[in-house]
């Protein structure tokens, strides 16, 4: 069931040395204060997983907090994780990269206790296919050929939602991307919300996970200035003040600090 | 990209049919078609939206049913290379593991390649990004040849344009290989070749694309 605790008591809790950590979201549901929060924890050797890791996980693989990223998409402006990948500043990062399809099949596995996920397409005819992590297996009815992707089961989940109620269920606006897919395969699941209410109104179009996929429910300012469930997510691309500081070894650095302080 | 890049995309989508597009240009130019002459366009995101407003029955997860289940008729992507066959790069120029650049990776790129109907290409036209082989296939288009796709058991017929700020190249069903059909008014086939990392095969007529109306710039701004 999940607790109401504050931020930085939930990740020094549950964020650990080695673990494995995603953080799913686009648009105004991106989990920036639960980042920052991993980021004061200082953990090393993460690997993290996003379907598009953005600012978040620029941000904690620019601090050497992460061994390996496991990600569909880096949107321009992501600096700190290119500088990684490049020239290893300030840490050699390791990469499996895999399509928005396979994040979900994985995750969806992982979820449904399987082993494995298959998709029809996404890898077939590419060249991920050889830099990734995959298997090909044969439908046992129709004998087509398909790719078999290996469960996710991730440590942590840290997700960003609009609202909780006492009880610790959860109201996922805006969005979906995979937070629900995220939240569902993991072992224990963090939630961000903007306000918790003695009771959630039914909403169209939101997604509700019952408290008990939820491990903590940590309170944080608003991600976004209404959260707006219209909000284009197109908008998301980095903004560019963080690819000003995400350009800048220096300038990233004494960001880090001041977050830090 | 060009008003005119967007423009001649926007006009390659049909009325009624189920479109997905990627953020920024390949978003715009379908929403375009649907402003000014495709009413009934559907325009999933590959971020999980139907037409940019988040539904219930929308994730990441539903748009690859959709692609899986051959339910989306045609895909709009940006690409950082092409080649002479139509496969899309948007994941590393240079080596995989020692890139000299490092682009944004497939995203949904890959089973929009796959699964859409038809897929239109948007880039560019710059000599270092149409080149012989892509860096890295990221998005198959006709890989090497005309049975290549079918033999791999992808479902759509894959690339059918390259939209670029000079003109629309289009494969050749006889080889597969990208031929240059149309230019952009003003555009000399010349200055086409001079921009393409192949000998561009050039078809016997030449169109030139209507230039934009005022409707469709005024689209356009609008968004």
């Amino acid at each position: 069931m999940a607790t109401i605790s504050p931020l930085a008591d939930a990740v020094d809790a549950l964020v650990h040395d080695g673990a494995e950590i995603a953080l799913e979201g686009l648009g105004a549901s991106v989990p920036a204060a639960a980042a920052h929060a991993i980021l004061r924890r200082r953990p090393r050797d993460l690997t993290l997983v996003g379907t598009a890791p953005g600012p978040a996980g620029d941000q904690l693989v620019g601090a050497g907090c992460v061994r390996k990223l496991v990600f569909s998409r880096l949107d321009p402006g992501l600096h700190r994780i290119r500088d990684a990948l490049v020239t290893g500043w300030p840490a050699p990062l390791e990469i499996e990269e895999h399509t928005q399809a396979g994040m979900a099949a994985r995750y969806v596995a992982g979820a449904s206790g399987l082993p494995f996920g298959t998709v029809r397409d996404g890898y077939t005819g590419t060249d991920l296919a050889a830099v990734t992590h995959l298997a090909t297996v044969r439908c046992p009815f129709t004998g087509a050929e398909l790719t078999a992707l290996p469960a996710l089961r991730p440590d942590l989940a840290v997700v960003h939602a609009q609202r909780a109620d006492r009880a610790g269920n959860v109201q996922l606006r805006g969005v979906p991307g995979l937070r629900k897919e995220a939240v569902l395969a993991a072992r224990r699941a963090l939630v961000t919300v903007e306000e918790v209410v003695d009771e959630l109104e039914p909403e169209h179009g939101a997604v509700v996970l019952p408290a008990f996929t939820v491990t903590r429910i940590a309170v944080v300012p608003a991600a976004a200035p209404d959260g707006d469930p219209r909000a284009d997510p197109c908008d998301d691309t980095v903004g560019r003040s963080w690819a000003g500081v995400s350009g800048d070894r220096a300038r990233f650095t004494s960001w880090l600090e001041g977050i830090r302080a | 990209m060009s008003d005119q890049m967007l423009v001649t995309a926007a006009r390659l989508l049909a009325d009624g049919e189920v479109c997905v597009a990627g953020c920024g240009a390949a978003r715009r130019a379908a929403r375009l078609a649907r402003a000014v002459h495709a009413p009934g366009l559907t325009v999933l995101g590959d971020d999980g939206t139907v037409d940019g407003v988040p539904a219930a029955t929308a994730g990441v997860a539903d748009t690859t049913y959709w692609l899986q289940g051959g339910r989306v008729d045609v895909g709009v992507l940006v690409a950082d290379q092409v080649d002479a066959f139509g496969n899309v790069n948007t994941t590393v120029l240079g080596e995989y593991d020692e890139p000299t650049t490092r682009l944004a990776g497939v995203g949904a790129a890959a089973e929009i390649a796959a699964g859409a109907g038809r897929v239109v290409v948007l880039l560019p036209h710059r000599l270092s990004a149409f080149v012989v082989r892509v860096d890295f296939v990221t998005a198959p288009g006709a890989l090497a040849g005309p049975l290549d796709r079918a033999q791999l058991g992808l479902r759509g017929v894959g690339t059918v344009a390259v939209v670029t700020d000079l003109g629309i190249l289009r494969p050749d069903p006889a080889t597969a290989e990208l031929v240059l059909t149309d230019v952009h008014p003003g555009v000399s086939v010349d200055r086409v070749r001079a921009e393409t990392g192949w000998p561009l095969e050039v078809a016997d007529e030449v169109g030139v694309t209507e230039p934009a109306t005022a409707e469709e710039v005024a689209a356009l701004r609008a968004g």
